[in-house]
């Protein structure tokens, strides 16, 4: 028998932080918020504005699900907190096409069959965005390579690498891109930063 | 103009698609309803004791928090063991959350903190002071063979093996033996979604939950049973479930503790697990194996000995079918099987896909590649020989078989004559080239349903069932059986599922649903058809006139007289001169129970065959595969489109099984060390490479109407097998303790 302590009494009480009023650009639209400052941009996203189209599935940047494109670069938002951003263009899967207009990536996504439970879906969808507007993937495996920090436990790499392969054939054919830069707020710019792998 | 009304077998996109790509499918953690509080779980550090002590207070006086739940202040409920069990819940006596001071697995949920926000319940609930006596637990299923004991057939689909002939007898008849242990470690489901429940309170305990689940009806069973609810108050719904793997089969912890929460706050509040807590409820069970195989000289079998030892908790026995296979998927007289549990400190496993077949497998797929080089024989060859059709174990013929063709055509498609058998013989530069392959068998279930169809003025048909979509396709693969049924165009089809208010489904699991939601959707379309013809024969239809159903077909969105095509009436037509808003039918109540009662006459199964090719490098042991050939035998194909994915997610399942995951126990702490994405290892893109999934032709009027056997599960089958006999092919190395990580091959 010995004795366990789970969270001891007597470690200093962190004081709360008072909520404190945040701007965010999502998608074209500002939004106003009153939030703590330990609010990740994931959670301001899901429980704050109710864009639940960007997904929670690890909380600490290890899947992906989160992916959102920050000034047309993709980040994982649960890993950056919402007050960090009030200067930022913000695009969720939201703002990449509608439901008139799918965007080139969610069409070829269907067209594949790019998924099956949907739930990493959207941050596979943001993140092939990011890899495009960065313009370095070419060929099939680097595509494979650049697209695994975001996880698919259905098991549907195949499909999805169809998927980004179509558009990215299509963009370098010079077919019309349609909606294929959406979020890339600046696209002359130089290629982003190579996400971590 | 002839609109196209035949959808079963044609490769159709998901309906369900848009909805998932522009983010608007919403999962259970994604309901935002008014005034809603979050609940954040405190999860127990030790594995085996009890709790002593939980100081509230300092957490309490934060403002925002509403209150923290705990043994020490949940209300009396229900009371008997039989209130906690679910429709899938094994023998034994179920956790109870927040029911004692007693802890008995690492990582037990010991209270619930609801606040005003998420952010704030997370910090209330990492300061909670809580103190434990802790007692000495056991974890290692090595340890504990000794104790090992025959369950009873306590889990519904559970059989205990049989053995037939003499073993020993076998053995000794056999020129060529093999011998082998196999093993690999607990495993955990982890959807990508994690475990929420959004509970809606609507005043007087009436609420709507939605839960992640892989069955609305069993989720509202329980919390039914356990807080005493009706099911006009229970009402549960799930339409979108972000993976399920089985994970989902049972209700989780979160349930409980949301229902509970807004039971007694009266408010609106949502749980969430986090991906750590997810590593604290069921998981694919440890299993330690021992095949032992005789062949004759001409390859036959002549004994087959298969015995498996599962880890399983203290308080639930559960069981899963390992060893059975192993007495069906080879002809052979001679067949001993055992399996055992022995009771450790965990969580009380769960089914995960393809239960006990994926285990079993393991064993026996890489035992036959073992045997096979000690008869000096192809392995595909060897297999052949062994070819069984008649199924022995249960003593029937089986409806259909067509795993030959699984065998030639996923050959043919891999190369397989190019096979050099000699280990180490094939090489791609400095790489190690190694061809293994692998199979296995699963049964083709159905189980009751209902299904409603309901067709309205404007032509549309909606059709319902409350089953669930776990990625699998159901509401693509129902939409086209439906428009396919009443010959209507796929844009006037809808169906709706993941409802308790819907008509009755059964979880989703056992690769059942196709066949059983198929079926009920089928009958509840033709029920439709004959309301339909009702309709027409109380109009001035002289056509339709004393004519029977099969004397129509439908068709084009009208129906039409088989003899006189040009004799046809527009259904929507019908419900318009009905004076009704609709018109409707179900299925006959539960049609499965009279079939489940009589005595079977066939044996029913999916099959397939696996080639798999991996590259090694000798001097840093990673190992690539970098080709799988997957062809299946599962009956009727409704949509090759889905189906092709769930079978390339097996693959990659099956890889992951071979090369990647295992769930780490460190027997100190009797705690899963990785629980994590980070460190419990599955596939990312890069590890995929090519895949080929072939569905040979397979026609069983038998199984159910439609013919199907089922996907979900047959697909995993023998992949990991073929994947760790194409390593010993690559390497002479017969890695048998999974998976196969670089360490082992160095």
């Amino acid at each position: 028998m010995s004795h366990v302590t789970q969270a001891p009494l007597g470690r200093p009480p962190v004081a709360l932080a008072p909520t404190q009023p945040v701007a965010l650009r999502i998608n074209g639209a500002l939004h106003s918020l009153n939030i703590a400052p330990w609010t990740t941009l994931l959670d301001a996203l899901r429980e704050y504005l109710d864009l639940t189209g960007t997904k929670k599935g690890c909380d600490h940047g290890q899947c992906g699900a989160c992916t959102v494109l920050v000034d047309g670069k993709r980040i994982n938002s649960c890993l950056s907190l919402a007050v960090m951003h009030e200067d930022s263009d913000i695009t969720t899967i939201e703002g990449l096409g509608t439901a008139e207009q799918l965007s080139p990536l969610q069409q070829a996504f269907i067209d594949h069959d790019a998924f099956q439970c949907g739930y990493c879906t959207p941050g596979q969808i943001c993140s092939a965005q990011g890899l495009i507007n960065e313009g370095r993937a070419k060929t099939e495996d680097e595509v494979r390579e650049l697209m695994s920090g975001n996880l698919c436990r259905c098991g549907a790499y195949s499909n999805i690498l169809t998927a980004v392969m179509e558009v990215l054939d299509n963009q370098q054919a010079g077919l019309p891109a349609g909606e294929w830069s959406a979020g890339a707020a600046r696209p002359h710019d130089a290629p982003a930063e190579a996400p971590k792998q | 103009m002839t609109l196209q009304t035949d959808y079963i077998g044609k490769p159709t996109n998901r309906v369900d698609g848009p909805a998932k790509v522009l983010g608007t499918a919403k999962y259970a953690a994604e309901f935002n309803v008014p005034n809603l509080l979050y609940g954040y779980v405190v999860s127990s550090p030790i594995t085996k004791g009890n709790i002593t002590k939980i100081d509230a207070a300092p957490v309490l006086a934060l403002p925002g928090v509403h209150r923290v739940f705990s043994h020490e202040n949940v209300p009396s409920l229900a009371w008997f063991d039989r209130s906690y069990k679910d429709d899938v819940a094994p023998g034994g006596s179920p956790f109870r959350p927040l029911h004692s001071a007693e802890i008995k697995f690492s990582q037990q949920p010991v209270a619930l903190v609801v606040a005003d926000t998420f952010e704030l319940a997370r910090y209330a609930a990492s300061i909670l002071h809580i103190e434990y006596e802790e007692e000495a637990h056991e974890t290692e299923l090595a340890k504990h063979l000794d104790e090992a004991y025959q369950p009873g057939k306590g889990k519904t689909g559970y059989q205990p093996p049989k053995s037939r002939g003499n073993f020993g007898r076998g053995w000794a008849q056999g020129v060529a033996h093999m011998e082998g242990q196999y093993s690999h470690h607990a495993q955990h489901h982890n959807p990508m979604e994690m475990f929420a429940s959004t509970v809606e309170w609507l005043g007087d305990k009436k609420l709507n939950v939605y839960d992640k689940t892989q069955g609305a009806f069993n989720s509202q069973q329980y919390i039914m049973k356990v807080f005493g609810l009706s099911k006009e108050q229970a009402r549960v719904v799930s339409k979108y479930t972000g993976g399920g793997f089985g994970s989902g089969l049972r209700p989780q912890y979160q349930l409980f503790m949301a229902v509970l929460a807004a039971l007694e706050l009266e408010r609106s509040v949502r749980v969430s697990l986090t991906r750590q807590q997810m590593f604290s409820f069921g998981h694919r069970p440890e299993t330690l194996q021992h095949v032992a195989l005789a062949a004759a000289a001409d390859g036959s079998l002549t004994g087959i000995n298969h015995v498996a030892v599962a880890e399983t908790s203290q308080f639930e026995d559960f069981t899963e079918n390992v060893v059975g296979w192993s007495g069906t998927l080879y002809d052979c007289k001679n067949v001993q099987l055992d399996y055992r549990l022995a009771k450790l400190d965990v969580f009380t496993p769960l089914d995960m896909r393809a239960p006990g077949a994926a285990t079993g497998s393991i064993g026996l797929e890489i035992a036959m590649d073992e045997m096979a080089y000690a008869a000096g024989l192809d392995p595909l060859e060897f297999r052949i020989r062994n070819y069984s059709d008649f199924d022995q174990a249960q003593n029937l013929p089986y409806s259909s078989k067509n795993l030959r063709a699984c065998y030639r055509e996923g050959a043919a498609k891999f190369g397989w004559e190019r096979r050099d058998p000699r280990p180490g013989s094939m090489r791609d530069g400095n790489l190690l080239v190694g061809w293994g392959m692998g199979g296995g068998i699963w049964d083709a279930q159905k189980q009751p349903a209902q299904a409603q169809a309901s067709l309205d003025a404007d032509g549309h048909l909606t059709v319902s069932s409350g089953s669930n979509d776990i990625g699998t396709g159901t509401y693509t693969i129902m939409t086209q059986i439906a428009a396919e049924s009443l010959g209507l165009p796929l844009e006037a089809v809808t169906f709706v599922l993941g409802d308790t208010e819907l008509p009755e489904a059964p979880v989703q699991g056992g690769s059942w649903t196709a066949a059983s939601i198929g079926t009920a959707v089928q009958e509840a379309c033709a029920a439709l058809g004959e309301e339909l013809l009702k309709q027409a024969q109380k109009m001035d239809h002289a056509a339709f006139k004393g004519v029977k159903i099969d004397d129509v077909q439908f068709a084009n969105g009208q129906m039409r007289l088989r003899t006189d095509l040009t004799q046809a009436v527009v259904l929507r037509d019908l419900v318009q001169a009905s004076g009704q808003p609709k018109i409707e039918a179900k299925n006959a109540k539960l049609p499965g129970l009279i079939d489940m009662v009589k005595p079977p006459k066939y044996s029913m199964h999916a099959h397939n065959a696996v080639f798999a090719e991996v590259k090694v490098d000798p001097d840093l042991g990673t190992v690539h595969v970098t080709r799988v050939v997957n062809a299946v035998a599962a009956g009727r194909i409704v949509n090759p489109k889905t189906a092709r994915s769930q079978v390339l997610g097996s693959v990659v399942w099956g890889i992951s099984m071979a090369l990647m995951e295992e769930s780490v126990m460190d027997h100190r702490f009797g705690r899963f060390m990785n629980h994590n994405y980070a460190e419990y290892h599955i596939p990312v893109n890069a590890d995929i490479h090519d895949i080929d999934v072939i569905f040979v032709h397979e026609e069983d009027a038998e199984v159910n109407p439609l013919g199907i056997k089922g996907l979900g599960e047959v697909g995993l089958l023998g992949v990991a097998a073929a994947v760790c006999n194409a390593i010993y092919h690559a390497t002479g190395k017969r890695v048998r303790d999974l998976p196969v990580t670089i360490d082992k091959l160095l």
